[in-house]
């Protein structure tokens, strides 16, 4: 592999991404799946970068899980998300930031839509306005969460307590980043890196000491595929969408998964323990399965946050042998405990500063 | 005194252009700005469909071209190009003034630059190569990977950068099929245990034996053609390419582990045509290559007097038919000069 060659993709995909004052939209599903993540996010914004992030209390869905799994037509998701859009202008806001991958996707969608057909935006905001009387202006930038979490990769590193790397052997941590197939499939052009050779989670394992490894179905989804999920008779095809990409990288010995999407990381973390009780396979090393991350589940591993308070007691797969490796000081004991939660995650964090 | 025609570009076209001229009484200026002449002929080794040494037609170009009525200034950048009453007069990058009656426009093709199509990893991946790279190891006599070993199993992907939409190319470059079924040839020959897959959407061998060659191929040569295009390649842990491929007429997905992948470049307009075209005000057609007056009778002439166009800068084509073009494109011109 000549890395040489990705770089010089890398250098044709980059965007604009503003360096402070964000509106800030949850997922939908992510608290389900990996409670900590978003909470990390603010953490780090806030506290450690002390960025200024906006949440919006009547923020909803953006409807994209029910759009992209065929159940919500696309002028009724053109409207919710101008009410998000409206949600930030009244805040004073014209960054917004979702956290979700599908959302990105949906936004991007939305706003390209609007700007080759005007006339559809114009019957969008008449029904936002006929719907509820808002307003809204576009965004000035829009940006994935981990795309700002990729702007401020080597800011993190400076402050960083541990990197990704072997602490015994002093190797570098091998890691399979997995994109989201919404965040530059659609729109290579928005994502950082382009479709084929995203960069937006390889810049981040790069600066924080790892190094990423290239696999056959790298490309390949992670199972979720709203449809081959959602729908209950095509779960066996979810469940072997993610087989295909763990065979494939298996010979590659990878120590973890990163992940930006809210679906991948839990379909590759659960589907690894399914997998294991109906075959007795691991694709780890030592019989382990690989433990798989969000990114901000990584960010704040690498700045020192408690594994507990960022909710990696709720992943399926054992992440403990990987903080051993990299040698995080935790305590096993606290894993279940709440109340000797880090006074770090105060209350604050979870309402607008 | 004699007339003087510049000609712009010393391949094919330009060559054949600057001798017929020549050949007529007519003084020419043949600038080309590579050091070397003979363009894309000095990067093949043998050509289709006869399988005859592409030096052999070079040899032809420059024994015809070999003569005092041809003046030939290689290495040379055109700077500015001024169409006036009194001719077209012509600027070099040594800042030497030309002034001709006429111009011949001959700047050729540029191969489709293949790491364009992402998904093939051309110059990421160890083991994908252009077909240009594999005319390379034609030339020395040794096909092999990145690691010096043999290659087994070869796939070959038509269509790289033609008929495209992603790449804005929806022409089609007419040689890419005839020389894959070349090149497939030509690997069974160098390594007769080999097995060659092609990768093609549709099989267009528009060209006099170009069909008896496919058949050839198929039959004599064993080469197995898969009608489907190439969704992406990888790479696995031994150095092996992974391809994802739809095999249209079984109508089914296929994953296939190749120890080589080649992809057929199409042709593209040149980075030096398109330099002329700014500095002559010469208009570019749908394609991008050069607009012609007229596709029917026209194909030799541009929309400004005095401008001429010889083979691949209007459109893909063989060497026959550049041949063809570039000697009726002479013809233009004398035509032009006689009643000028």
């Amino acid at each position: 592999m000549k890395l040489e060659g990705k770089k010089a993709i890398w250098s044709e995909y980059q965007k604009e991404i503003e360096d402070d004052h964000y509106f800030y939209v949850r997922s939908c599903i992510r608290q389900n799946f990996f409670p900590g993540s978003e909470v990390a996010f603010l953490r780090i914004m806030r506290d450690v970068l002390k960025k200024d992030v906006y949440e919006h209390p009547c923020h909803t869905t953006c409807s994209g899980i029910g759009y992209h799994g065929d159940v919500v037509p696309v002028d009724t998701a053109m409207t919710v998300v101008a009410r998000q859009f409206a949600l930030m202008t009244e805040a004073g806001y014209s960054n917004y930031v979702p956290s979700c991958i599908t959302s990105f996707g949906l936004y991007t969608e939305i706003l390209d839509t609007w700007h080759h057909f005007p006339e559809v935006e114009e019957r969008v905001r008449k029904q936002l306005r006929q719907a509820t009387g808002r307003e809204f202006k576009v965004p000035g930038n829009l940006a994935h969460a981990s795309d700002i979490i990729y702007k401020f990769r080597k800011e993190i590193a400076e402050k960083a307590k541990y990197k990704l790397v072997n602490k015994e052997t002093g190797e570098p941590l091998r890691v399979v980043d997995h994109i989201g197939c919404h965040y530059s499939k659609m729109f290579p052009s928005k994502g950082i890196g382009g479709a084929e050779y995203p960069y937006v989670l390889a810049g981040m394992i790069e600066e924080w000491g790892g190094e990423t490894i290239d696999y056959p179905e790298r490309r390949h989804c992670c199972g979720f595929g709203f449809r081959q999920y959602l729908v209950q008779a095509n779960r066996g095809y979810s469940v072997a969408c993610s087989k295909e990409k763990f065979d494939s990288m298996k010979p590659f010995k990878p120590d973890m998964i990163i992940t930006n999407c809210p679906g991948c990381p839990m379909f590759l973390d659960r589907w690894q323990y399914v997998i294991n009780e109906m075959e007795g396979t691991t694709y780890g090393q030592n019989g382990e399965g690989i433990p798989v991350f969000t990114y901000e589940e990584v960010a704040g591993l690498v700045l020192g946050f408690d594994p507990w308070d960022l909710g990696l007691q709720m992943h399926q797969t054992d992440v403990e042998p990987l903080l051993k490796k990299i040698g995080i000081d935790y305590d096993p004991s606290d894993k279940y405990r709440l109340d000797v939660r880090s006074e770090a995650v105060s209350n604050e964090i979870l309402v607008n500063a | 005194m004699n007339k003087h025609v510049i000609v712009i570009g010393a391949g094919v076209a330009g060559l054949e252009a600057a001798g017929q001229l020549s050949r007529a009484g007519i003084d020419v200026s043949l600038i080309e700005r590579e050091k070397m002449t003979g363009g894309h002929l000095n990067d093949w080794f043998k050509l289709f469909p006869d399988r005859r040494d592409s030096r052999e037609v070079k040899d032809y170009l420059e024994k015809f071209t070999n003569n005092d009525g041809i003046k030939l200034l290689a290495g040379i950048e055109i700077e500015k190009i001024i169409n006036g009453r009194g001719g077209v007069k012509v600027t070099t990058s040594e800042g030497k003034e030309l002034i001709a009656d006429a111009l011949i426009v001959a700047t050729g093709f540029d191969l489709f630059r293949s790491s364009r199509k992402e998904e093939y990893g051309y110059e990421i991946y160890d083991n994908v190569y252009t077909s240009a790279d594999l005319e390379k190891m034609f030339r020395k006599g040794k096909i092999s990977l990145h690691n010096g070993k043999s290659p087994e199993t070869i796939g070959i992907v038509h269509c790289v950068g033609s008929r495209d939409e992603k790449v804005g190319n929806l022409y089609c470059s007419k040689l890419c099929c005839v020389t894959a079924v070349k090149q497939a040839i030509e690997i069974r020959e160098h390594l007769p245990e080999s097995k060659v897959f092609c990768f093609y959407m549709d099989m267009r061998m528009g060209g006099a034996m170009y069909e008896e060659l496919y058949r050839e191929a198929q039959e004599k040569w064993g080469v197995n053609f898969i009608r489907g295009k190439v969704s992406e390649a990888g790479e696995d842990i031994n150095n092996k390419v992974i391809i994802k491929v739809e095999d249209t007429l079984a109508g089914r997905p296929l994953k296939m582990e190749l120890d080589m992948l080649v992809l057929m470049a199409g042709m593209e307009m040149s980075e030096g045509g398109r330099k002329i075209a700014g500095l002559a005000g010469l208009n570019a057609g749908e394609n991008r290559f050069f607009a012609v007056t007229d596709q029917h009778y026209g194909s030799n002439r541009s929309s400004v007097k005095g401008i001429f166009f010889a083979g691949t800068c209007t459109a893909p084509m063989n060497i026959t038919e550049t041949i063809s073009h570039s000697r009726a494109a002479a013809t233009e011109v004398i035509s032009y000069l006689n009643n000028k």
